[in-house]
């Protein structure tokens, strides 16, 4: 049998090395963290001429150093064995960037393939790369490819395959400059540096090998002791006095550029400033004065989407689960099946699972618009159109980017915000990210909305979206009052090209999180679905036909006291608050068990139900109290288990889960109670 | 000169990075080199910039901006 080929795409952000890594392995992939963090790791494998070949997709990164964690992974990922060819994605339309992370690459020693990805755009803009000089200075295979129309994309493998286990293609530089150093590196060394820094990496050589025997690579190393690289200095501490007297990271950094500025130079040609049209475009969603309307209209837009298409979808998705729940009723009758366990799969299960799946075209419009936005380029531009306002409550512009993902789901969205440099920073973001209502509440909004506001169901579900956000400043706000620190405004962040989606990006984008959704309705929503019948249906007797003698009720009933005041003193509403811990969804499924309804999606469901609670006198003022209540109280449980592992604190994380119960019940006292003086 | 101080849509050229070791070291890294050319894009009134360096462009916050000492091209001047 012929053996696995393990490649590894590597890129800055932005390059496309997503898609053309899709583009090799579709939705064939398999998502998981990197052991020890929540860094993504994405793997996918097929095969080419025969040959096995397995694909690791790094994250996207500038630099091979050791600062991030991102670039620790990635590092540590390149130098293991495991690793036979390097793919380097580029965008050919910023060489000049990207070959920063390819010299990087290329001094790492591994098996590099330069994939100059964008090759249509340079073209578009006059422009054109020497592909013959190129790999000459560079010393590798430079493949043109472009992931968006899937060209290239064969040659780019074959490449790999030709390239794996081999050393370094010929090199010609023509180095002007007199050197003293007393090797000629220009013929096995892609980056040459001068001759004060060649000289000490032969010294340092020469102590490695004597503290360490030999290293592989050991020109690499050399160079990370002159970065004074945090990782290898704490793994091989090593003497260096007399030859190491400052960090030479500055120069280095500076001798790289001015090498890449060598290579432009010679392989760029026709270098135009054709870039206008992402100009144009910023010209107006850029604008100091349009920039925040047009932001605050998309955001509308996309909300409207949400919910006008969604729903429509949503009535075609209700009939089928009827259809199958149908079938299933009648197959357990058919089989004669004992009433409890007709009672926990109709009761339980498919009230639980199937009212939950029926919000899922609601689910697949808001992530469809999110992928869109962030695939388009826009996304990076809301850091700095907001970045203003996020500074008068203390935040960078770029916290925003974790707050927006908030409305599709806190869990990624907490994982967001390690892009924030600074760790109070992070802390207040994440602190802020859950009151974001994540699309998991959507459907309690949709239903209580529905049934309680008629025609303006729209706007109370979008009032909520506002009322978070209103939340999250405020608790900044109060937050900056005790840190007290000089606000330091680092926001750096890289715009892209604006470019049209690319609809194989969006969609594979968009099914991973259909699929993370249908797999919660599968699991946890399942499991508490059965958890919640359980506890509704038996009591200290047995099985009860009455579901307020049951444990649910009695658990209920201890807390209707707490929850007077905000008007969810029910014991109904108190166990499907609970319940919501698990997935705020459980919220409407378990809804639907309490009252016995098993299509609550539905017009005479939703008529059922409303019927129901107005019966125990829970009618619009409760309604909008208990939305309120559930945009803003603890967020589900693994949105807690994520913030414990991005804040690395119990404290916090613990802290953050009562503070953020406080402040649902706060301002769901406040919402009822001013509801009722109004009304 | 700061760079927060220039005119829009004018070229500079770096002379130092005076931030902290980190946001100065991520400068570098995205090419912020001693004598890059820089081109104010865009600004707000707080501050934040949109620049372009070595044809990507970037947002900078209102304190990165002023960490960026540079002097103006000299236009016509081959450097």
């Amino acid at each position: 049998m012929k053996e696995l080929t393990h490649v590894a795409f590597i890129g800055n952000p932005n390059c496309g090395k997503t898609t053309l890594f899709n583009a090799y392995t579709g939705a064939r992939l398999k998502v998981a963290n990197w052991p020890g963090v929540t860094v993504e790791k994405k793997e996918g494998s097929f095969s080419y001429q025969g040959e096995k070949i397995r694909l690791v997709d790094l994250p996207g990164i500038y630099s091979l150093t050791s600062y991030t964690m991102e670039e620790k992974v990635s590092r540590s990922y390149l130098m293991g064995d495991e690793v036979n060819v390097v793919i380097d994605v580029a965008d050919a339309s910023s060489l000049e960037r990207n070959l920063y992370l390819t010299l990087q690459l290329i001094e790492l020693g591994k098996p590099v393939v330069l994939a100059l990805n964008m090759m249509d755009i340079v073209e578009e803009r006059g422009m054109a790369i020497d592909l013959h000089r190129l790999p000459e200075m560079l010393g590798v295979p430079c493949i043109p490819v472009s992931a968006r129309q899937k060209r290239g994309l064969e040659i780019l493998m074959h490449a790999v395959l030709h390239h794996k286990d081999k050393e370094l293609d010929a090199l010609e530089h023509d180095h002007p400059y007199e050197s003293h150093h007393h090797h000629d590196h220009h013929k096995d060394i892609v980056m040459v540096y001068s001759d004060e820094i060649e000289d000490k990496i032969d010294l340092i050589s020469e102590r490695i090998t004597e503290a360490y025997g030999e290293l592989p690579n050991l020109r690499w190393y050399a160079i990370k002791y002159l970065e004074q690289d945090q990782e290898i200095l704490e793994n091989y501490p090593l003497d260096l006095s007399g030859v190491v007297d400052r960090s030479y990271e500055t120069d280095i950094i500076n001798e790289k550029y001015d090498f890449i500025e060598e290579i432009i130079q010679e392989c760029l040609v026709g270098k135009s400033e054709k870039a206008q049209f992402t100009d144009k475009i910023d010209q107006w969603l850029t604008n100091r004065i349009w920039g925040v309307p047009i932001f605050l209209g998309i955001m509308a837009l996309v909300f409207f989407l949400t919910f006008t298409v969604g729903d429509w979808l949503k009535g075609y998705m209700e009939q089928g689960i009827e259809g199958v729940s149908a079938v299933i009723m009648n197959g357990l009758a058919a089989l004669g099946t004992g009433p409890v366990v007709q009672s926990l799969v109709v009761d339980g299960i498919l009230a639980g699972v199937g009212g939950i799946l029926t919000f899922l075209p609601n689910i697949f419009i808001l992530f469809l618009a999110l992928a869109f936005l962030e695939d388009s380029g826009y996304m990076a531009r809301v850091a700095y159109v907001m970045d203003g306002i996020m500074g008068m409550i203390g935040l960078s512009g770029r916290a925003f980017i974790p707050m927006l993902l908030g409305f599709g789901c806190t869990v990624p969205a907490v994982m967001a915000s390690r892009a924030l440099e600074d760790p109070r920073d992070r802390l207040k973001t994440i602190l802020v990210t859950p009151f974001m209502s994540c699309s998991a509440r959507l459907p309690i909004y949709v239903l209580f909305s529905q049934m309680f506001f008629g025609r303006y169901a729209m706007l109370v579900a979008y009032s909520m979206y506002v009322l978070g956000i209103v939340v999250a400043i405020i608790i900044a706000l109060i937050m900056n009052q005790f840190t007290k620190k000089k606000e330091i405004n680092s926001l750096l962040i890289e715009l892209p090209e604006y470019k049209t989606p690319n609809l194989h990006s969006i969609a594979i984008y968009t099914w991973e999180k259909v699929e993370d959704y249908l797999r919660k309705a599968g699991t946890t929503i399942f499991v508490a679905s059965i958890v919640i019948w359980v506890l509704l249906n038996f009591g200290v007797s047995g099985m009860v036909t009455d579901m307020s003698q049951s444990f649910g009720a009695m658990i209920g009933r201890l807390l209707v006291p707490v929850m007077g005041p905000a008007g969810l003193g029910y014991w109904q509403i108190v166990v499907a608050l609970i319940s919501g811990l698990a997935a705020k969804e459980v919220v409407v499924s378990s809804m639907s068990v309490l009252f016995g309804i098993s299509n609550a999606a539905t017009h005479s469901g939703m008529g059922q139900m409303a019927a129901a609670l107005a019966g125990v006198g829970f009618t619009a003022g409760n309604a909008y109290a208990l939305m309120t209540f559930c945009l803003l109280y603890t967020p589900c449980m693994a949105a807690v288990a994520t913030i414990k592992r991005e804040t690395g604190s119990w404290k916090w994380t613990v802290f953050g889960a009562f503070f953020q119960l406080a402040v649902a019940w706060v301002v769901a006292v406040l919402v009822y109670q001013a509801g009722r003086l109004i009304l | 000169m700061l760079l927060r101080e220039g005119k829009m849509r004018e070229g500079y050229l770096v002379e130092d990075i005076q931030l902290e070791d980190s946001i100065k070291r991520r400068l570098q890294i995205l090419g912020l080199t001693r004598g890059t050319r820089v081109e104010i894009l865009n600004r707000k009134k707080s501050g934040t910039i949109i620049m372009k360096v070595r044809g990507t462009r970037f947002a900078a916050g209102r304190q990165v901006a002023e960490g960026i000492l540079v002097r103006e091209e000299q236009k016509g001047v081959q450097a």
